[in-house]
């Protein structure tokens, strides 16, 4: 792409845009000019079709300390400490180069989380790819994988929790969004917004290349093609080592105070970067782009101002400390380079040495943007086909539990959670598949308080009903933390959908978010950061409605957490929280090659009582197994405590109460119950349990209606993957 | 007693090995570009990606100002414990045999594994017994240990993955070794992520608690 040859319409804007453009300038833009408008009114940028929608979230609570806009959201966790958090979408980087594109969005939401002053303590990852059995799938899960671990590893942050599912949805477009969990002492937390004027501004880290150049508007903000690999140039290339160093100076940087303000450099790199330090401070900006450390000699100003390159970050230091800095970011080995400072001009300006190349008013290009009101239409015919069938239609319950248990959604991640180191850091004490949700000590040396982490969103059952799946993903993350006895801080969302400007994908879009803020008041839950990933579109059609939750919840004592195994012969195990099964939009459903329209309504309200009502039985203590019941339902969870356990269970179907068919009671899904299971008299005390058997054989003994060997659960739950990866 | 903890760029592990130091003795940082020990009686190399590990595991940490003070603090005696990285970088300094290659399976592995104490003479085992069995976790890439035929003597194998539980390929088992004298060590598994039963064994802490030891 060279700059001559690309008008506005090749850079993604449209004509009423250009327009829009030439009348806030009063003038055409020059060629830099619109090559930054062009990256700063993007989609990725400025979330210009759900930016109306996106104000209808709760943002308010009262542990909050940063809310949405930052570079991460930050809630309060007592002791003096602050928890900074947030997911983000790398999809569009991961479809076209899985291996780099996962990795960088690891170094990504990294810098999103030191950005505010935070130590990185935790990564979670959210995937989706197509089935198994297309060996393109097969390609980007695997080197998927690779990427998050090189990447997190190579860093020293452990990544703790996380989830994969595989619907022929994802077939064309996969879903890589990573979140990142930080801690910080609270007067340690900065801010991203440049002020005073005169003070420099100081570029940190690797030197900048071609790499990513046009990344926000030529890949994350358009629908994929079949010419995708022509757009490989435009995916970054990351370092760890780059930013191992650049994690460890910035903290010390902030340790000594001596930053006015930090600021990571994602999408649009040098243009956003500094267009939104300057307008969050209400300040301008001069840059000199012969300052900045080039990789490549002859680049030209508009690829300084917009390449993607990983591992930079963007500081105002006041001139005073200047020296401070450099010699600092020197024993770091880390680059430091003054490249222009703060003014009082609201303009950024952009000098190539003494020459002007580019000047342009920083609220045009960051708050007066064009936004789209969407056009939400339900759709009359179902939008998906019918999955295909995988499942004998004569199969037994117990062959069906196998099939389940093997089938991918459900089977066991070990081949992904072994790649991470889950560990480095001394925190963990709940690590990946251990509990329902990673558990981490807030003092690795001691002390007690514990954070609970859970990234959470089933889109097939948006894709069913996107108001309620949007309602679930959101429950099903405050389960998650209830089952090791957490209450949650806040919540991160990444909205990942189709084309908005599709009216069906609009109304996907609309109900979910209506979804989630519905189900966050509910539960007295702030958004605090999200991000949004559209245009996830490829020749099959769009993705599921993807919604993924994300949360940080505390609990007082981590000593005492329920695991998912179960631990001791004689064990009773009960029901808690809502037990409502149904097959609408269940695995068992998809096996059988169905796809509902719509999923049973729920009592929110009712919901939230009895997420109460776990977390309080949890943190009673005397509890030493919770798990939920989602995918699979009941049968598939007690398999699964079962084999963690390496114990049987004998359970009783006439004691839970419910009036649901014997399929809905076994492989039901929905997004209340859990299961628990302790001593007898421990659980015989708990409010509105319902005891349905007892720990104990070798085998899962379900009623005379199914009696499965625990060696038998095992080898096809954990043999799953790596069979299908070896095609 | 006082343990310094290398931290070379890239590091991962310092600080958890610097904790689990301190739970048996005192403890500091040491930073990759000086060449002071500062007076520690043991040096702890620890885990993570010195340098970057660009061009080969371990191969720019061993040319540090601080290696040269290290080997040579080694050559004296001084006892020296390499976790990971730091066994990588051990190798590549010479003062341990073989070295570390790819994992068979050519995959990172996390993992909590089982491992049995082979040699408990060394100033690393004193506080353990033969054929005591250490839960520890390895998490690595590059841990297939491999030395040539007839260069490892049995008695510089001091810890072995316990049957069946051997994560990468290493040759004959081997987890853990030291060097003819006895005073360097190097393993892949992580004894520093097995101080507190609270994230997962304490096993790993009979390491350096028999560091802490003074001598019989």
């Amino acid at each position: 792409m060279t700059l001559a040859s690309a008008p506005h319409r090749e850079l993604g804007l449209t004509d009423p845009e250009y327009d829009g453009i030439c009348e806030r300038l009063g003038r055409e833009p020059n060629a830099l000019e619109l090559a930054v408008f062009s990256l700063m009114w993007s989609e990725h940028c400025a979330y210009k079709h759900s930016k109306k929608l996106l104000r209808m979230l709760p943002t308010e609570g009262p542990h909050i300390l940063m809310g949405p806009g930052e570079n991460a959201g930050v809630v309060d966790v007592g002791d003096g400490l602050a928890a900074a958090f947030k997911v983000e979408s790398h999809n569009h980087p991961s479809a076209v180069e899985p291996f780099q594109g996962a990795a960088t969005g690891v170094g990504g939401i990294l810098r999103d989380i030191f950005a505010v002053g935070a130590r990185p303590i935790a990564m979670l990852d959210s995937l989706r790819f197509g089935e198994l059995d297309s060996p393109r799938s097969r390609y980007l899960f695997d080197w998927a994988v690779k990427g998050i671990g090189h990447y997190g590893n190579s860093i020293g942050v452990p990544t703790v929790g996380g989830e994969v599912y595989f619907e022929p949805a994802y077939g064309q477009s996969c879903l890589v969004n990573a979140m990142c969990v930080g801690l910080a002492p609270r007067e340690r937390l900065i801010r991203s917004a440049a002020a005073g004027v005169g003070n420099q501004l100081v570029l940190l880290g690797a030197r900048t290349g071609r790499d990513g150049i046009g990344g926000a508007s030529v890949l994350a903000s358009a629908e994929l093609s079949d010419e995708d690999e022509s757009k490989r140039p435009t995916v970054q290339i990351g370092d760890p080592f780059e930013e191992s160093k650049l994690v460890e100076c910035c903290l010390e940087l902030l340790e000594g105070d001596l930053l006015a303000s930090l600021q990571d450099l994602g999408a649009a790199g040098l243009s956003s970067s500094s267009s939104e330090m300057a307008s969050k401070g209400e300040v301008g900006l001069d840059i000199d782009v012969s300052c900045v450390p080039l990789r490549e000699a002859d680049m030209e100003p508009f690829e300084i101002m917009v390449s993607e390159s990983q591992e930079r970050m963007l500081c105002v230091v006041e001139p005073a400390r200047l020296e401070d800095v450099l010699a600092l970011c020197e024993r770091w080995d880390v680059r430091a380079t003054v490249i222009g400072e703060v003014t009082d001009t609201q303009h950024l300006r952009v000098f190539d040495g003494d020459e002007p190349v580019g000047d342009l008013p920083v609220d045009a290009l960051v708050d007066d943007v064009p936004l789209y009101d969407l056009e939400p239409e339900e759709p009359a015919e179902p939008l998906y086909p019918d999955p295909p069938a995988r499942l004998d239609p004569g199969a037994s319950p117990a062959e069906t539990l196998l099939t389940l248990l093997a089938s991918p959604n459900i089977a066991s991640k070990r081949f992904v959670f072994e790649q991470y180191d889950s560990i480095v850091g001394s925190r963990t004490v709940r690590r990946p598949a251990a509990a329902d949700a990673a558990v981490l000590v807030l003092a690795p040396d001691g002390g007690t308080g514990a954070l609970a982490v859970s990234i959470d969103g089933n889109g097939r059952r948006v894709a069913c009903d996107p108001y309620t799946g949007a309602v679930e993903a959101v429950l099903e993350c405050t389960r998650n933390l209830a089952c090791v006895g957490a209450e949650p801080l806040g919540l991160t969302n990444c909205l990942n959908f189709g084309n908005p400007e599709k009216p069906h994908i609009a109304w996907q879009l609309t109900r979910a978010v209506e979804g989630i803020r519905d189900a966050c008041l509910a539960l007295g839950v702030p958004v605090v950061s999200g991000n949004v990933s559209l245009y996830n579109e490829g020749g099959g059609g769009p993705i599921y409605p993807t919604p993924i939750v994300g949360m940080v919840g505390k609990l007082p004592e981590p000593r005492a957490v329920p695991r998912t195994a179960f631990a001791e012969e004689g064990h009773a195990i009960a029901l808690l929280g809502m037990f409502e099964p149904a097959l609408d939009g269940s695995e068992l459903e998809k096996l059988r090659g169905r796809l509902a329209g719509s999923l049973p309504p729920l009592d929110l309200a009712a919901h939230a009582d009895a997420l109460v009502r776990v977390r309080a039985a949890v943190r009673g203590g005397d509890l030493p197994t919770a798990h939920d019941i989602s995918e699979g339902g009941l049968a598939c969870a007690l398999a699964e405590c079962c084999i963690a356990g390496g114990c049987g269970a004998v359970v009783s179907l006439s004691d839970t109460g419910t009036p649901h068919t014997l399929d809905a009671q076994l492989f039901g899904e929905g997004p209340g119950g859990v299961i628990v299971a302790g001593p007898r008299h421990a659980i015989e005390t708990l409010d509105a349990a319902v005891v349905i058997g007892e720990v104990g054989g070798d085998a899962l003994e379900i009623d005379g209606v199914l009696s499965v060997p625990v060696s038998e659960l095992r080898t096809a739950y954990e043999d799953a993957i790596p069979a299908a990866l070896a095609g | 007693m006082k343990f310094g903890v290398v931290r070379f760029p890239g590091s991962c592990d310092e600080v958890d090995a610097l904790m689990a130091c301190r739970r048996f003795a005192d403890a500091d940082l040491l930073w990759h570009g000086d060449r002071d020990l500062s007076g520690v009686d043991a040096v702890v190399v620890p885990g993570g990606f010195s340098y970057g590990d660009y061009l080969r595991v371990g191969a720019i940490a061993r040319f540090s100002p601080l290696m040269e003070s290290v080997i040579e603090f080694a050559r004296d005696g001084g006892p020296v414990l390499g976790i990971c990285n730091g066994f990588q970088v051990l190798c590549e300094a010479g003062l341990l045999p073989g070295a570390l290659l790819p994992n068979d399976s050519l995959r990172f592995v996390c993992r909590q594994v089982d491992v049995v104490v082979e040699n408990p003479g060394t100033p690393f085992t004193r506080a353990c017994e033969e054929d005591d069995v250490l839960s520890i976790p390895v998490k690595h890439t590059t841990g297939r240990y491999y030395a040539p035929p007839g260069t490892l003597p049995e008695e510089q194998v001091v810890l072995r993955y316990a049957p069946g539980q051997n994560p990468n390929g290493s040759m004959g088992d081997v987890a853990g070794v030291c060097n003819e004298d006895g005073n360097v060590m190097g393993l892949m598994p992580h004894p520093e992520h097995a101080v507190d039963p609270l994230t997962g064994s304490a096993d790993g802490g009979r390491l350096f608690e028999s560091l802490a030891m003074v001598p019989a």
